[in-house]
């Protein structure tokens, strides 16, 4: 019995008596040996008798108990489209060789000049006829198959001019061969030309040879994005270690990962330490320090340490995944300066049809002797040289490089258009807390005043902070349980809204807080006003410590600068785009901390919800704005700004708020993502330029044009040569992007 | 003028006239889908003209029957989707459009077009 297995997902499955169900149902079904359904995956694999069981079957035996399936669902690997492809450049490889050699052997027996160092029997034209009809008829098949396809939907392509064309030269010659003294009667000596037949059609298939091995380059970064998957993981179920296939991993396996292997799916450090390379997701090249509670990320490598992680994100749902629909996404997105090329082009060849009408009859009508040899020779130029291909290729296969190109540094770019529209941008709006600074205060001076030490200081405003909510006193808990100072109980504790907390510690009164509560309870600030005013002019938020009413120390806490900020911000500067920067902090905080990046346009102040009237009100300057923040608290401003741009937080990729993520959270990448849509533009309008240009110029000198001032024609073997070429260099132009640096 | 002058330059203008007739002048046919659609692809799609309903999900369906590689990628760019077409395998897009309008996709190198109309 003949047996065959497939595989199809189903829809509408949600616990683990569906898979019972469903087996049961399937395995039902006459034919059918085996079935097994996958809960954590959502597919099933069934192993039946193809002469009796049907798709149809299959997909009723799956409804009828309620739930949905997808059979003919595309199940091909990307291996396996791969294979194809090799397959199909092979043969095509084969037909290139075997057309050139004979092509070549024609081209020598029958092109003036060549003719005579060639064996008398390559001269017989019937040899050449031999020669010729192999290459027009089995090599050029393609040719013709697509132009009769084509022509049922009557739409007209390349194949559809070179078929035409090749055609008309191959019959020419063929009426000359076998009929001779037709040619002699009106004139003409009777000469075939059956070398342009031949040749064209070798060297046309070489182009798209060529062709075809530049556009799998084009496609890489995918394919590298996929290899980073890895396939399987050591799960322990049950207290045994289990290798299992990555599809089989579910949320809540834990796993275990040891030195050197690649993490197989997202999700938090259960117990162990390690160092972890993530520079294949982030672009960062440093490897990050991982502890218990910390978030892995799937495909990343496990450097040094053994630990152990609990799966919170499987199949399509870890980042990785994301990242390659992201980037697929934004591969098939249309950028908006393709549409003149779209219109170009679906006009293009019936346009180059008409021409090739009108070249014909001006040189029969009005050219030189043998006039219709002339327009014959003319009119196949004219139909071998246009090229439409070059103008389809030019913007798409930039796309593509330039996207991939981003996300091996980990800026993803959501889609083409986003790509087009950064490299507009003039103005950029840098959101403060948690994207220029790291977004969580952290103790930056502490000043004694008083006899009291540093330690002492730090351990008593730790002490009274510990009952406050306030995000600062965290800032200052958190320093003094790193350095694992015992608190003191509080007694009476009280927080006094706007002002800080007060209570009574190892029984004295204790104050911590701003001016205002120092005023209030009537304490000195003293000589100490300068050392705040300073601290304060920098950014810092000061706080004081006041025991029994006097003033015993200062502790200033401060939201840190991100390390790449400044370089990040200076590269911006230097391609002339003006940096703002925008924040919720009260002016004179922001000033500082603008100055020390050198920002000139603070907008402070401003709360949450009117961040996005503050991106609308720039946007009215007439500015090109991009916008960059978290994509969590900001979306409204990513979204309302010309170009969203999200720093991400590494782990959860805020995608969908945002035109571009940066997946590194270094600020450096903002200039680069810029560079980067500066580069592939110029890639694209290069290409454009080039195809436009290429069939602008070349069409009119193959239809004649140079020919009453220099006597000039094109030959169309050149022809060919000049149409192979060029779309070959669109694609290469584009892989050019690879080699470019944006960082 | 000779007479084969012309019955040349007679020919031709009528050889340009069929060709605008031929390619250009073509009426579009306007399939209406609700739930799915079978698209051939053979040198060009047919049909080559849908028209599918807003907010709902529609299923279309490529087959490939042409070798021709120039259609070997069907890119419907409005709704960023790019997926290559095996030879002679059903290549199912599930489309649930947010928008009405006329969105046209083509192969990846924009020689061959298709259209679909959001209702």
């Amino acid at each position: 019995m003949n047996q065959t297995k497939k595989t199809f997902s189903i829809k509408g499955m949600h616990c683990a008596s569906c898979v019972m169900i469903l087996e049961r149902s399937l395995k039902k079904v006459e034919g059918v040996s085996g079935a097994t359904v996958n809960l954590a995956t959502e597919k099933a694999t069934v192993t039946y008798d193809p002469a009796i069981v049907t798709d149809a079957k299959l997909s009723s035996a799956v409804s009828n108990v309620g739930y949905q399936a997808l059979v003919n669902e595309e199940i091909k690997t990307e291996d396996e489209e791969q294979k194809e492809k090799q397959k199909e450049l092979k043969s095509l490889r084969f037909k290139v060789i075997v057309s050139l050699i004979l092509g070549g052997l024609v081209l020598w027996g029958g092109f003036p000049g060549l003719m005579k160092t060639a064996p008398m029997i390559l001269q017989n034209f019937w040899v050449q006829l031999i020669l010729a009809t192999p290459v027009q008829f089995w090599a050029g098949f393609g040719f013709y198959r697509a132009t009769l396809s084509a022509l049922k939907h009557r739409t007209a392509n390349m194949d559809t001019l070179v078929a035409i064309g090749t055609t008309v030269a191959y019959i020419y010659s063929a009426v000359v061969t076998i009929l001779p003294e037709l040619v002699t009667k009106i004139g003409i000596e009777p000469m075939p030309y059956f070398d342009t037949a031949a040749v064209i059609i070798g060297l046309i298939l070489l182009g798209r040879y060529f062709e075809a091995k530049a556009k799998a380059g084009t496609s890489e970064a995918i394919k590298k994005l996929i290899g980073l998957q890895a396939k399987t993981a050591r799960v322990l179920r049950d207290g045994k270690e289990i290798d299992l296939p990555i599809n089989e991993v579910i949320i809540g396996d834990i796993i275990r990962v040891r030195p050197g292997e690649k993490i197989p799916v997202d999700g938090i450090i259960e117990s162990g330490e390690s160092s972890i390379d993530e520079s294949m997701i982030t672009g960062e090249s440093m490897p990050v320090d991982k502890v218990k509670g910390d978030v892995v990320v799937g495909a990343t490598m496990n450097k040094t340490g053994t630990f152990t992680f609990k799966t919170t994100k499987v199949g399509g749902e870890t980042m990785l995944a994301q990242i390659i629909k992201l980037v697929q996404e934004a591969q098939g997105s249309k950028a908006p300066i393709q549409r003149l090329a779209d219109l170009v082009s679906s006009y293009f060849v019936p346009v180059v049809l008409m021409l090739a009408f009108v070249t014909f009859a001006v040189w029969y009508n009005w050219g030189p002797a043998p006039s219709l040899l002339f327009a014959l020779l003319n009119t196949v130029a004219v139909l071998i040289i246009a090229c439409p291909c070059a103008m389809g290729l030019a913007t798409p296969t930039a796309i593509m490089v330039g996207t991939g190109k981003g996300a091996e540094h980990g800026i993803l770019i959501k889609d083409a258009e986003s790509l087009e529209t950064a490299h507009k941008i003039n103005t950029i709006i840098f959101d403060k807390t948690g994207t220029l600074t790291k977004g969580t205060p952290e103790v930056t001076d502490i000043i004694p005043i008083e006899s009291i030490g540093k330690d002492e200081l730090l351990k008593l405003a730790g002490s009274i902070e510990k009952g406050s909510e306030h995000s600062l006193a965290e800032a200052i808990v958190k320093a003094a349980e790193e350095k694992q100072f015992v608190l003191s109980k509080v007694e009476k504790f009280q927080a006094i809204p706007g002002h800080g907390v007060e209570g009574i510690v190892d029984g004295k009164r204790v104050v911590f807080g701003n001016k205002r509560l120092m005023d209030k309870e009537n304490i000195s600030i003293g000589t100490a006003g300068d050392k705040i005013s300073e601290m304060e002019n920098s950014g810092k938020t000061v706080m004081m410590i006041g025991i029994e009413n006097k003033l015993v120390g200062l502790i200033a806490v401060a939201d840190i600068i991100k390390e790449s900020a400044k370089e990040g911000l200076l590269a911006l500067q230097k391609l002339g785009i003006e940096v703002a920067m925008i924040t919720g902090d009260n002016q004179r905080t922001a000033n500082a901390i603008g100055h020390i990046l050198g920002i000139n346009r603070i907008l402070a102040e401003v709360l949450p919800d009117q961040k996005e009237a503050e991106v609308r009100k720039i946007q009215a300057e007439g500015k090109v704005v991009a916008m960059v923040g978290d994509g969590i608290n900001d979306a409204p401003a990513l979204a309302a700004a010309d170009v969203g741009i999200a720093m991400g937080s590494g782990t959860d990729v805020a995608i969908e708020a945002a035109d571009i993520t940066l997946i590194n959270k270094d600020l450096r990448s903002v200039a680069a993502a810029v560079v980067l849509s500066k580069k592939t533009m110029r890639t694209i309008r290069l290409n454009l330029v080039w195809a436009f240009g290429y069939n602008v110029i070349l069409i009119p000198v193959a239809m004649g044009a140079l020919y009453p001032l220099f006597g000039l024609l094109l030959n169309p073997i050149f022809a060919s040569v000049a149409m192979a070429t060029s779309s070959v260099s669109v694609v290469a132009n584009s892989l050019l992007l690879k080699r470019k640096k944006i960082i | 003028m000779s007479l084969d002058k012309i019955i040349v330059t007679l020919a031709s203008i009528l050889g340009i006239a069929f060709t605008y007739w031929f390619f250009l002048g073509k009426k579009e046919k306007e399939i209406q889908v609700s739930d799915s659609v079978d698209i051939v692809v053979e040198g060009g799609y047919t049909p080559e003209v849908i028209s599918i309903p807003k907010n709902k999900t529609t299923k279309i369906n490529f087959i490939r029957k042409d070798s021709n590689s120039c259609l070997e990628e069907v890119i419907l760019g409005d709704f960023k989707i790019k997926k290559y077409l095996p030879m002679d395998q059903k290549v199912t897009i599930e489309l649930t459009p947010k928008k009405t309008g006329e969105f046209t996709y083509s192969c990846a190198m924009n020689m061959y077009h298709g259209k679909i109309i959001v209702k």
